[in-house]
């Protein structure tokens, strides 16, 4: 693997050797000193041009807890927003020699166009509403974690289906892992062919009473303005996750920020069932497997390899 | 194998007769010496001439003078020894953005006629949604002047239908037609109002010309990037709908046939708008369509995963059923001509994330080599049927149709079947890069084109002999 663009490049086999390095990165992060020697020395660039918490200060986490180095560069609002300058705002960091390059653009395939303008790793940390690849591997991770293997669950991924990179990414590497995936939401929100991923869909939450996880997404004040959905209201009364709609033995998932009252009650959210909080955590291992995958061992000359799988050896010991 | 293909020409429109001048009148060339050849011993095909056989060809001060099976070469004539090629009508594009005024950094007419020339044409329509656009007659005429000194190819030049392309209030279309407007369009935009449309269609009793649709309604475009199916879908893109396209052309075809009017349906892109055009053809409406190489080609598979701008365009690449459907129909005569929608972007609106990126494609010099490669050699279409198609693109606009006979003005496009090359290998003559087909190996390349009585273009690597005194 070279880079990390999405989902639909990966085989299950590579997913399933991220989620297992993000199981051995686990152990070692309950040390007090969580830190790794692995990328110490390289440089890791943090390019958003996108606003963003929670994707931002995982990827920045994850890279110092293997001990890169990071730059952290936000570009919302100024002129770097415009596409135009993406090739030179590539090519500039490009001259600080970084190890890999994270991506989040308003832009389907900006990622993709950056490995074009650099010899670094590139990771997308979102593309438009193409894909959000280390979001789904997190969630693929949290879920094995409770599930253990994904083959024959089932899993609905309810609301915005349209505009959401989660979606198609999760769509992808559920189904990938041997899960049934159905989309549901408003037929004006479900984009036409999706089955094409692999998912089926429902325009009614009847059968999801069935599921083994509800997977919600953030539903936006702007697709009411859009009139994708007539009212906030009827869109809560009809796709709203609550505590009659969530079953005692079905798992709850969201990738964040929450509207609560909207597409969650607000009881749900810290419900047992709720993996909510889990994923943040886990979002933080998945992005250093990311790393130590696409890194360790490869461009750098000769000891980073031999140090990295000294101390973090993959699950099964010889893969490294 | 004695048998020829049966070819069905498209049925003609009858003209409405304009104000003033005729669309002919209109062309605008920097013209040259009449050439003096004699093309010696290739294959002449002009279906509609009724020409298929190994012929020598005269030209004598820029007019066929003579097709035989061997003519003596005249003094003064320059010789092409051309067997083993191809000898067709030089070709005629009614749909080409040279951008001027305005947009010269991605083309101009110097360069954009010189890509024709390249390409084989011998007649190009020039859009006008320019800056400014051309809705005014001082803007046409500027052009024409600028066109007699720079075209190396005969050029129309369209006018807009409605003010600054606004699509409020229509422009001087009397006016207009009487400066050499060759037809009218928005293109580039569709004239989403159906009133203003109804008035454009009655005011054209009075201005002549036929009003040349970009067919898309914004309300159902709205943002959309490329065609709406599986792969907008898997890429998180705005998809444009196949209905935004036929709804309008169902829409403006009833409008022209209760107007009596001529309308000319810009680059068909989906099955149902063949179905829309044929619908209309069938009730009697005066209505002719046009479907690009790219249509013809390409599928939304091309778009992969969306890092190439160049298979950006308006309309989308669509499905393979839609291109079938342009296929079938070219075949049956429901679409009348090829056109390119030549659109040349600069380097820097391309290469920028596909959400951004400007619209269209680059086609005059891979039009034929496509449409050969792609839909003649693998036995899809015969060759005299594309070459008929290629050359009709005139007769839509009243614009004279090129003809390989005694007497008429030599407009011939001279093609080496054999010939292989990769595009864009050897750069382009436009000024713009963003060739859908780059780096494409393809079939047939124009060797020399004759437009108007002249020779504007002669492939570098292919001699020509003189002899005499």
């Amino acid at each position: 693997m070279r880079h990390l663009l999405g989902i639909c490049d990966l085989s299950r086999e590579q997913i399933e050797r991220l989620l297992d390095r993000a199981d051995s990165l686990a152990q070692l992060s309950e040390r007090e000193n969580k830190k790794l020697p692995t990328l110490t020395g390289r440089t890791i660039v943090n390019l958003f041009f996108e606003n963003s918490t929670r994707t931002s200060s995982s990827f920045d986490l994850a890279a110092k807890r293997l001990s890169a180095d990071t730059v952290n560069v936000r570009a919302s609002g100024s002129s770097v927003e415009k596409g135009e300058s993406l090739r030179d705002t590539v090519q500039t960091l490009s001259a600080y020699g970084p190890a890999a390059i994270v991506v989040r653009s308003p832009f389907v395939g900006a990622p993709g166009m950056v490995t074009r303008w650099t010899s670094a790793a590139v990771i997308n940390a979102g593309d438009g509403k193409h894909e959000h690849p280390t979001q789904a591997l997190l969630d693929a991770y949290t879920l094995r974690r409770r599930l253990g293997e994904l083959d024959g669950k089932s899993v609905w991924i309810i609301g915005d289906v349209m505009h959401s990179r989660v979606a198609r990414s999760n769509i992808l590497a559920l189904t990938k892992l041997g899960a049934r995936v159905i989309v549901c939401g408003p037929p004006t929100l479900i984009p036409r062919e999706i089955e094409s991923l692999g998912c089926e869909v429902s325009f009614t939450l009847d059968g999801s009473e069935r599921a083994d996880v509800l997977y919600v997404l953030r539903m936006q004040n702007e697709r009411m303005r859009d009139t994708f959905i007539p009212s906030l209201r009827e869109y809560a009364a009809r796709y709203q996750i609550n505590g009659d709609r969530l079953g005692a033995k079905q798992l709850l998932m969201h990738p964040g920020p929450v509207n609560r009252g909207i597409e969650l009650s607000p009881d749900v959210v810290d419900a047992p069932q709720s993996l909510i909080t889990e994923q943040v955590a886990s979002g933080v291992i998945v992005r250093m497997a990311v790393f130590y995958e696409l890194l360790a061992g490869r461009g750098e000359p000769g000891s980073a390899r031999k140090r990295a799988t000294a101390v973090a050896p993959t699950r099964e010991g010889a893969r490294g | 194998m004695n048998e020829k293909p049966k070819l069905r020409l498209a049925e003609p429109v009858a003209p409405t007769p304009p104000v003033g001048t005729s669309a002919a009148e209109g062309l605008s060339f920097r013209g040259g010496r009449p050439a003096d050849l004699l093309i010696r011993g290739a294959h002449v095909l002009d279906p509609r001439a009724d020409v298929d056989a190994v012929l020598d060809v005269l030209v004598r001060s820029g007019e066929i003078a003579e097709i035989a099976a061997s003519i003596q070469p005249p003094d003064g004539a320059e010789i092409v020894e051309a067997s083993g090629k191809h000898l067709f009508p030089g070709f005629v594009d009614p749909h080409v953005h040279l951008r001027t005024p305005g947009f010269e950094y991605k083309e101009d007419i110097e360069s954009g006629t010189r890509a024709a020339a390249a390409g084989g044409f011998c007649l190009i329509v020039a859009m006008a949604n320019t800056n400014p656009p051309v809705d005014n007659s001082g803007v046409l005429q500027s052009l024409r002047m600028r066109a007699a000194v720079e075209a190396h190819v005969p050029v129309g030049f369209s006018a807009n239908v409605t003010k600054g392309m606004a699509g409020a209030e229509l422009t001087e279309m009397a006016d207009l037609a009487e400066a050499g407007a060759v037809c009218f369009t928005d293109d580039g935009l569709p004239i989403a109002d159906a009133g203003i449309m109804r008035q454009a269609l009655q005011y054209q009793r009075l201005a002549g010309r036929v009003i040349a649709l970009h067919q898309e309604d914004p309300a159902l475009t709205k943002g959309g990037v490329m065609h709406e199916g599986a792969v907008s879908a898997a890429l998180g893109l705005a998809g444009v709908p196949p209905v935004s396209e036929s709804t309008m052309i169902a829409r403006d075809a009833l409008l022209a046939h209760y107007e009596d009017a001529r309308i000319h349906v810009q680059h068909l892109s989906s099955s149902q708008s063949v179905e829309a055009v044929a619908a209309a053809k069938q009730r009697g409406v005066k209505i002719s369509a046009e479907a690009s190489p790219h249509h013809l080609s390409l599928t939304d598979a091309a778009v992969g995963d969306g890092t190439n701008a160049n298979f950006k365009m308006n309309p989308p690449l669509r499905t393979e059923p839609d291109r079938q459907a342009l296929i079938e129909g070219l075949r049956d005569g429901t679409i009348d001509c090829i056109a390119t929608d030549h659109a040349p972007h600069a380097a820097h609106e391309k290469e920028v994330p596909f959400e951004q990126a400007a619209m269209g494609v680059t086609g005059l010099e891979t039009s034929f080599s496509i449409v050969y490669s792609d839909l003649v050699v693998p036995g899809v279409l015969p060759l005299a049927l594309v070459i008929e198609r290629m050359t009709a693109g005139a007769a839509p606009l009243d614009l004279p149709t090129p003809l390989v006979a005694v007497g008429e003005p030599a407009n011939l496009a001279l093609v080496d079947l054999e010939a292989r090359w990769t595009v864009g290998e050897e750069g382009y003559e436009s000024r713009s890069a963003n060739c859908c087909f780059a780096g494409r190996e393809v079939g047939g390349r124009v060797q020399l084109t004759v437009a108007s009585g002249v020779l504007v273009y002669r492939a570098r690597s292919f001699a020509i002999q003189e002899v005499g005194a």
